[in-house]
C-alpha cells in the first residue's frame, strides 16, 4: 500500500489553500475551540500533566525534549513568567515552521494562548525569523483579529485569563534559533547563547522563568487538548509519539513538507511521499534531520522515523525534521564544504572551539573540494575536530555553550564514516602535497 | 534622515510593547531601515537616544545581524540562497548570473545568503524578502526588472510593507 500522510497539524491548511490564514476560515473550521475547552474545563496543572505530558509530545525544533517536562521545570511561585515562541526557523533545509506561520497562524496563536495559560504567563513573544516578511504580515493580521474576538488580550473568552502576544521580528542570525541566543536577541543584544545552567525555565527572558517552544510544537498543542493526550500518545512509535512534519528537499521528485506518523520509514517518506530520487538516478546519501545531523546512506532507508532509534542506533538525529536527498552525481565533499561554510558564517564567536574550528574546517574542506586537497586532510579534520567534539561519537559531546559548535563536525564525521575510501583516493590523485603549498582563495 | 514624526510615534508604540526598552533595538532598526533604505550612523544614534542607551550598544547589536545594511544598498535587495538544497539545484549558478547582470546597477544589490527556509522552491531567492522560486537566471531577471519598473510592488529593504 502506498504510504500516506497523517495530517493533523497540516490538515486545515491543505484543505483551505486559499484562505487558511484568515480568521473567518479558521474559526469556521473549529479554531479556538480547544482554547475554550482549556480555559473553561481545565486547570493549568491538568493541561500540563494530564494532557501535554501524557501525550508524550517532544519539542519539534530539534532537541526533542519533552514539552510537558520542559514546562514543569518552572520554579513555583516565581512571577512574571514568559513564553517565547521560537519561530526563527533557520536550520538548513527546514521549512515547516515557515509554512505553519504563513498558512495557519491562528492554530499557532491558539497553541500559544493555551500554553501561556498552562504555564501561567501573561506575556508571550513570537520571535519570528526576520526574512519571513509575508509570515510577519499574516501573523500581525491574525493577532489583530484574534484580539478583536477576545481570543487574546484581557479576560480571554470571559475566563479571567489575560495574555499579551508581541510579534518580534529577528534580523538574520541562525544562532538566534538557539533558545538562549533567542532570549539575548529578544533583549536587544547580539544573539550570543548563554551558559546553562541556569536554564531558561529558571532564569530566561529578563532573568525571569521562561518557556521557549517551537512553532510546530505549539501548533500541535490545540490538537492534544481537543482529542486528548492519550489519543496523541497512541500515535507514533515508542517515545516518538504523534506526527511530525518532515521537510524533504534536494534531488527528489516532489520536494515539500509531509506530515507523517512517527515510525514510518525513511524509504516511505523519501520514495513513497516525495517521489524518490529525481530523474531515475540512484541515491548516494541523505541527511536525516537538518544540517547539524550526521548523514545516512541508502542502506538506512528502511529505518524508522524514531528520534531515539536514529540517535542511538544510527548515531545521527531527526533534529529539525529536514531530510535532504542527494543523488549519485553529488560530490559529498562539496556538500560538506558548503555546510561548513554555513556553520563558519553563523558561528557567533563566543566559544573558541566553534569560532576558530568552524572556519578552519571550512578552509580545509574548501581545498579538498576544489582540487587542492592533501592526502592527510581528512585525518587532520578528524584530529582537530576531536577538540570540538571529544570522542567524535554521537550524540556529540560539547565543548561549546550551544550546539552550533558540535554541529560543525557532522559533515566531517560523516565523510570519515561513509566516504573515506573515495576521499583518500581523490586526495592522493590531487596535486602533490608540499609543505609550502599555499591555498589561494 | 531623522525619524519622521509618524515614525517617532510608531517607535514609541514599539518601545511600549516591551517590559524593558532595550528589547526594541531590533524593531527600531527595522523601522529606520524601512524609512531610509539602510541603517545610518545617525539612525543608530537616534535609536540609542530613544532607548536611553549608548550608540555603541546599538551598533554592537546592529552589526551582528545580516538584514541590517550599514551602507546604502539601493532599492532592491536580492538574496540568493546557495545552501545545500539550492547548491544541488543551480543556486550558485543563479547567484553568479545575477551578480554579473546587475554589477553596475545602483538599484539592485545582489547578495549570497544562507538557507531561506523554502527549499521546496530551490533554487530560491528573495527580492526585499518576497520569495521567488524555483527560478532560472532569466526568470529571476524578469522578476527583478518588474520590481525595478514598478509593475511589481516591492517591500522595503527591511521587508516592511510600503505605506
Amino acid at each position: 500500500m502506498a504510504p500516506k500522510e497523517t495530517r493533523i497539524v497540516t490538515k486545515f491548511l491543505h484543505e483551505h489553500p486559499d484562505d487558511s490564514w484568515t480568521i473567518d476560515a479558521a474559526v469556521a473550521n473549529g479554531a479556538y475551540k480547544s482554547l475554550r475547552k482549556a480555559l473553561t474545563e481545565m486547570t493549568p496543572e491538568q493541561i500540563m500533566n494530564e494532557q501535554v505530558k501524557a501525550s508524550g509530545l517532544r519539542g519539534r525544533g530539534g532537541a526533542g525534549f519533552g514539552t510537558g517536562q520542559k514546562w514543569s521545570f518552572l520554579p513555583k511561585d516565581v512571577f512574571p513568567r514568559y513564553l517565547a515562541v521560537n519561530a526563527d526557523e533557520g536550520e538548513p533545509s527546514t521549512f515547516k515552521d515557515h509554512m505553519l506561520v504563513e498558512r495557519d497562524p491562528h492554530q499557532l496563536i491558539e497553541g500559544i494562548v493555551i500554553t501561556a495559560f498552562a504555564i501561567e504567563a501573561h506575556v508571550a513573544f513570537i520571535y519570528l525569523r526576520g526574512e519571513f516578511a509575508l509570515g510577519a504580515d499574516r501573523l500581525e493580521r491574525a493577532l489583530a483579529d484574534a484580539y478583536a474576538r477576545h481570543f487574546v488580550g484581557n479576560n480571554i473568552l470571559d475566563s479571567g485569563f489575560d495574555l499579551e502576544i508581541v510579534l518580534h521580528r529577528g534580523a538574520g542570525a541562525y544562532v538566534a534559533g538557539d533558545e538562549t541566543g533567542l532570549l539575548e536577541s529578544l533583549e536587544g543584544e547580539r544573539a550570543l547563547p548563554r551558559i546553562k545552567p541556569p536554564f531558561p525555565a529558571v532564569q530566561g527572558l529578563y532573568a525571569q522563568p521562561t518557556v521557549v517552544n517551537n512553532v510546530e510544537t505549539l501548533s500541535t498543542v490545540p490538537h492534544v487538548i481537543s482529542r486528548g493526550g492519550e489519543w496523541y500518545a497512541g500515535l507514533g512509535v515508542n517515545r516518538s509519539t504523534g506526527t511530525r512534519i518532515f521537510s524533504v528537499s534536494g534531488h527528489v521528485e516532489r520536494p515539500g513538507n509531509y506530515e507523517v506518523e512517527l515510525g514510518m520509514t525513511f524509504r516511505d517518506l523519501i520514495e513513497g511521499l516525495a517521489g524518490g530520487v529525481r530523474g531515475g538516478k540512484q541515491l548516494k546519501f541523505f541527511i536525516p534531520g537538518g544540517a547539524s545531523s550526521p548523514w545516512l546512506l541508502p542502506e538506512h532507508l528502511d529505518s524508522p522515523l524514531d528520534m531515539d532509534y536514529v540517535q542511538n542506533d544510527l548515531k545521527s538525529m531527526l533534529g529539525s525534521g529536514a531530510v535532504m536527498v542527494f543523488d549519485e552525481t553529488v560530490d559529498p565533499l562539496l556538500v560538506a564544504w558548503r555546510l561548513s561554510k554555513f556553520f563558519a558564517h553563523e558561528s557567533c564567536g563566543k566559544c573558541t572551539p566553534c569560532r576558530e574550528g568552524s572556519s578552519w574546517i571550512e578552509r580545509v574542506l574548501y581545498r579538498m573540494s576544489h582540487g587542492e586537497g592533501r592526502p592527510e586532510d581528512l585525518d587532520l579534520l578528524l584530529d582537530f575536530g576531536d577538540n570540538i567534539v571529544p570522542g567524535l561519537n554521537a550524540p556529540f559531546a560539547q565543548t561549546t555553550i550551544c550546539a552550533l559548535g558540535p554541529s560543525t563536525m557532522s559533515p566531517v564525521v560523516s565523510l570519515g564514516r561513509w566516504f573515506r575510501d573515495e576521499i583518500d583516493e581523490r586526495m592522493r590523485a590531487q596535486a602533490e602535497p608540499t609543505a609550502t603549498k599555499v591555498l589561494i582563495r | 534622515m531623522p525619524f519622521t514624526d509618524a515614525n517617532v510615534i510608531k517607535a514609541r508604540a514599539i518601545i511600549a510593547r516591551y517590559p524593558h526598552a532595550k528589547s526594541a533595538v531590533l524593531p527600531l532598526l527595522h523601522l529606520a531601515q524601512d524609512q531610509d533604505g539602510w541603517v545610518s550612523r545617525d539612525a543608530m544614534e537616534e535609536v540609542a537616544a530613544l532607548l536611553h542607551i549608548e550608540p555603541a550598544q546599538v551598533l554592537g547589536t546592529c552589526s551582528f545581524y545580516t538584514m541590517y545594511k550599514r551602507e546604502p544598498v539601493g532599492r532592491l535587495v536580492v538574496s540568493v540562497c546557495t545552501n545545500v538544497s539550492c547548491l544541488v539545484n543551480q543556486g550558485p549558478e543563479l547567484l553568479a548570473a545575477l551578480r554579473a547582470r546587475y554589477a553596475g546597477d545602483d538599484d539592485v544589490f545582489v547578495e549570497e545568503v544562507e538557507c531561506l527556509a523554502a527549499c521546496d522552491l530551490a533554487p530560491v531567492l528573495q527580492v526585499n524578502y518576497d520569495y521567488h522560486g524555483p527560478v532560472t537566471p532569466d526568470a529571476a531577471a524578469t522578476v527583478i526588472d518588474e520590481y525595478k519598473a514598478g509593475t511589481r510592488v516591492a517591500r522595503t529593504v527591511s521587508g516592511g510593507r510600503v505605506a
